[in-house]
């Protein structure tokens, strides 16, 4: 394909993996924004992301595709997955609307705001294309290097003062000056008694013969799982395995077992 | 001899300082401090009449210039007097018959422990009726024309312990202020047409303005006119100013000041002469009170209210006559100074036979004072005499002018302006009898008063009678003085005008018909009053008395129309200004605040809701943008 | 094919992104659409550049990954502490801006 082609059009490989990779693309926005659980939204968006890098590949951004599969895909993603995993999930992770006509005013600025963006590159007249040819005649990652250190020298120079901003700031929101000594076993004892509320530590998870694992509720005396026993976050994620039936089928069993055994013991007298 | 001018109101103006600040220390000297300033200021106007008696007929203008007083671009108002022949004889009468009343007061006021504070007042009102006569232009004169109106109110209410007269005072200066409505909306009039205040720009070039604006400037001062000489509508004060001290009444209430509204319409003459329309409206406002007055003054017993009927009545010959134009100002101006005379020598007079009666004004408990009283009852006497119109004293002169002056207006106006004016000379001279003959004639009806004291009639003391006999003088014999060689008429031409009537009938006729309806007047009243003893108690009396003695239902029909109607436009204004002005406000105030209310809930505090609102912006902003590339 | 599809894909992104944002209560879900709106503003950068055929438009895109890091190392962190004062990573929680 010849320099001139290359500029005006693309050729049909990159056709088809535009259509492709970009289908594929969307689909993870739009997962990003619809699945119920942050954990698969990141994973989406890192998806949406890689496609991205490749798009960038394609389009002569050697350089800036693979720093997007290293800073963004591997590096700000898996620090989204670090929070997620601090955080804990939530209620807030609820697709609920609460807020009245919030999604629906949403959705028609959506629209209409994707309309006009496109609706204006439509009218744009976008009919030169001059390709990458020239400028990456000197190698692609030495022509951008000239361009950061000469012309964007002192915007770079200031997203690095801008990044050490950002460290600092981020270590002095998420840092906690501890200004009293930590509470020993003995107050904590003590406040649990003055509260009244739980005095003995909580009861440990459901111990079941075949099932003796944290997300496993312990039963009442009557049976029914007791809320208590289990983590807050695995109940908020209705990760909870409810073995009481199980439990209850089991002793059943159990019953009719022992009555077929007593009745087979009478049948043999 | 222009600078006498200032001073002929200062001196007035330095004793009524004096005396008004100068604390109880004063009391001993303070009247004849008061006297003494006031004679002082006479003896300046003598000295100034003279000097304009030596000039030539045109020369008789002087100018004092003291001060700018408001020196504004285009707004130029200056202290500044003119003394010509008309404030010459203005000041002559004020002065003089302003001395002789505070002589009189003198002997009046014995027993009064605020003596001094009277004369303080009787001096402040000197100084400000000179500032109106004398003043060189109207926003001047306007103040003169406040400070008599001031100074009348607290002559007036100066016995304020009774509630009558604290009532009268604020009557009088409520009545007032509608004619000084009228007096400042003229003088913004002749500034808008004109651009100055002063007399003698504003008389030069009334050419130039309109006849409307004239006209409407004529009626202005007309109701200014109405309000200060207690002219038909607003007349209601008068009667009821008699509540002040009889001194204060003669001076102010039959002399003066009630005389400034003759003063203004002849004043400005040169505007009125421009304003025909205005000119017949002043006609019938002075022929309606001529008999209006004349009507009350026969019904009421109370003396002084008897002559301030006649005041009202004597002062619409005065308006008729100015109304006239120049035919009839000299006559206007003549009428006004012998009124001056006998009408300010019968309130003396009834001022001493109160004196004497224990401050008795029923007529219908005097009686048979001739005996009792010899002074008072001449001077009464030759004043009564000259009032009617008796053959050679003052009043024949003066009164006989004006009625033939009305007839000489032609037409059926003439006539009828004529007949108003004999007719009232008719009833003047009934009335006049009908007071005389209840005084001084007739069988003693004399009865203690409330605390019991049985008058004992005496002659006053010479303080009083010497001023009564002075005036009696001048009711006798001014007239003649005046008449003889037309002095009076040569005096005051070059300033007023004067052209001759051409009247339908002859002035021996005009004499002969006035002698007629005298003698008829006359002789009814004697035979109601002279011939039969007359009841103490005033009889019930026809409907026309009974509306007559209650001042023709003037105050009735001032409270059913202008109180009543006023409290229902208050109502209506308070019910308008609740419900409309105050729902308006009320409304828009609601109306925001619920439209707020709503507002407020847009501000709902979620970040997201925000949001929403930004990207919609964006949207818009971007849909405007494409769309103006668009277009 | 026409490099301008990269564009639509752009806005596409972009809006989807944008919509994210305004349907999502959960602040990190929240912020990842913001960086879905990067992203897409990036690919459209890309794109032009390789159209002008310079190198601007991917100097641009990568100021925006630096400046996009660090605005995740700030937000992230104050999703952070904010869910450790209120325990709660909703954006609605915190509606203290009204009267």
């Amino acid at each position: 394909m010849s320099a001139l082609a290359a500029a005006t059009s693309t050729s049909t490989g990159e056709a088809v993996q535009f259509w492709v990779l970009g289908t594929v693309a969307v689909i993870g926005a739009l997962s990003t924004i619809l699945m119920k659980k942050a954990v698969h939204s990141a994973l989406s968006l890192a998806g949406t992301m890689i496609i991205l890098a490749v798009f960038y590949l394609a389009n002569g951004a050697y350089f800036l595709g693979v720093v997007q599969v290293i800073v963004y895909t591997g590096a700000i993603m898996m620090l989204f997955l670090f929070v997620v995993m601090l955080v804990g999930v939530t209620a807030a992770d609820s697709l609920k609307e609460t807020l009245k006509g919030q999604r629906w005013l949403a959705v028609l600025c959506g629209l209409g705001f994707g309309v006009l963006l496109i609706a204006g590159i439509a009218n744009a007249k976008l009919t030169h294309f001059n390709g990458l040819g020239r400028v990456n005649s000197a190698g692609h990652v030495e022509g951008l290097a000239t361009l950061i250190f000469t012309k964007y020298v002192f915007a770079f120079e200031i997203t690095g003062a801008l990044l050490i901003t950002a460290a600092v700031g981020a270590m002095v929101l998420t840092h906690r000056e501890r200004t009293e000594r930590a509470a020993t076993q003995r107050e904590l004892a003590e406040r649990r008694v003055r509260e009244g509320v739980q005095l003995p530590p909580l009861p440990a998870p459901g111990v079941y013969a075949r099932h003796n694992a944290v997300d496993v509720a312990g039963l009442l005396p009557d049976g029914t799982p007791s809320e208590l026993t289990v983590n807050k976050t695995l109940r908020a994620r209705g990760q909870i395995r409810d073995v009481s039936s199980e439990a209850l089928n089991d002793l059943k069993a159990l019953e009719q077992a022992s009555a077929e055994r007593l009745g087979r013991e009478e049948a043999s007298k | 001899m222009e600078n006498l001018i200032g001073l002929l109101i200062a001196a007035p103006l330095l004793g009524a300082v004096v005396l008004l600040l100068g604390g109880r220390r004063l009391d001993k000297a303070g009247h004849w401090l008061g006297t003494l300033f006031a004679a002082a200021s006479f003896g300046i106007g003598v000295v100034l009449f003279a000097d304009l008696l030596g000039r030539g007929a045109e020369d008789r203008t002087l100018y004092e210039k003291l001060y700018t007083w408001i020196p504004v671009e285009g707004f130029q108002a200056d202290v500044a007097f003119q003394l010509d022949q008309l404030s010459m004889t203005f000041v002559l009468l004020i002065t003089g018959v302003g001395t002789l009343i505070h002589i009189y007061s003198i002997g009046y006021m014995e027993h009064d422990e605020r003596r001094r504070r009277f004369f303080g007042y009787l001096n402040l009102f000197l100084a400000a009726m000179l500032l109106l006569v004398l003043a060189d232009n109207y926003l001047l004169l306007y103040v003169g024309w406040e400070g008599v109106g001031l100074a009348s109110y607290l002559l007036i209410g100066f016995w304020q312990h009774k509630p009558s007269a604290a009532t009268a005072a604020k009557k009088a200066f409520l009545v007032n202020r509608v004619g000084d409505m009228g007096l400042s909306i003229a003088i913004m009039l002749l500034f808008t047409t004109f651009g100055t205040f002063a007399f003698g720009p504003v008389f030069a070039s009334v050419g130039n303005a309109t006849e409307g604006k004239l006209t409407a400037i004529a009626l202005m001062l007309l109701l200014a006119a109405c309000g200060k000489s207690a002219q038909v509508p607003l007349q209601s004060w008068l009667g009821d100013a008699m509540e002040g001290p009889t001194p204060v009444s003669a001076l102010i209430h039959a002399a003066t000041m009630v005389t400034a509204g003759v003063y203004l319409i002849v004043r400005s003459a040169a505007v009125f002469n421009g304003a025909p329309d205005a000119q017949l409206v002043v006609t019938i406002v002075g022929a309606v009170t001529l008999i209006f007055g004349a009507i009350v003054g026969c019904a009421k017993d109370d003396i002084k209210k008897a002559l301030a009927g006649s005041t009202m009545s004597q002062i619409g010959y005065m308006i008729l006559a100015a109304g006239l134009g120049p035919v009839g100002y000299v006559f206007a101006i003549m009428h006004l100074v012998t009124h001056g005379f006998f009408k300010a020598g019968l309130f003396l007079g009834a001022g001493s036979v109160m004196h004497g009666m224990n401050d008795e004004v029923d007529m219908r408990k005097y009686g048979a004072l001739r005996k009792f009283m010899p002074v008072t009852f001449v001077t009464f006497g030759l004043g009564y005499l000259a009032i009617i119109g008796f053959p050679g004293l003052s009043g024949f002169f003066s009164k006989d002018m004006i009625i033939e002056a009305a007839f000489a207006k032609g037409g059926t106006q003439g006539w009828i302006l004529g007949g108003v004016a004999l007719l009232g000379a008719g009833i003047t001279a009934f009335y006049m009898t009908r007071v005389m003959l209840l005084t001084f004639f007739g069988e003693k009806r004399w009865q203690p008063d409330a605390a019991g004291h049985e008058p004992h009639p005496h002659e006053s003391p010479k303080s009083m009678t010497i001023p009564m006999v002075i005036l009696a003088f001048g009711s006798v014999f001014a007239g003649a003085f005046f008449e003889i060689g037309e002095r009076f008429l040569k005096w005051l031409e070059p300033v007023t005008g004067y052209e001759h009537g051409n009247s339908p009938v002859s002035a021996m006729t005009v004499t002969a018909s006035t002698m007629v309806v005298l003698v008829v007047g006359v002789g009814i009243a004697w035979s109601m009053y002279g011939r039969r003893p007359v009841p103490v108690v005033a009889p019930r009396g026809s409907l026309l008395t009974r509306a007559a003695r209650r001042d023709l239902l003037q105050d009735d029909f001032n409270h059913v129309v202008l109180v009543r109607g006023g409290e229902h436009l208050t109502r209506s204004l308070v019910y308008v200004d609740h419900s409309l002005v105050d729902g308006a406000v009320n409304g828009t105030a609601a109306a925001v605040g619920g439209a707020s209310g709503r507002l407020r809930k847009l501000q709902n505090g979620y970040a997201r809701s925000y949001a929403v609102s930004m990207f919609g912006g964006t949207a818009i902003l971007i849909a405007a943008t494409l769309l103006m590339r668009a277009v | 094919m026409n490099p301008v599809n990269y564009l639509y894909l752009a806005a596409l992104l972009f809006t989807i992104g944008a919509a994210g944002v305004l349907i999502r209560k959960n602040a990190i879900v929240l912020f990842m659409c913001v960086e879905l709106m990067l992203n897409a503003c990036n690919l459209a950068f890309v794109a032009f550049s390789r159209m002008h055929g310079n190198l601007d438009g991917q100097i641009i895109a990568f100021f925006t990954m630096v400046v996009a890091a660090a605005e995740v190392v700030v937000g992230l962190a104050i999703i952070v502490s904010l869910f450790r004062t209120r325990h709660s990573a909703s954006v609605d929680d915190a509606s203290l801006m009204k009267l």
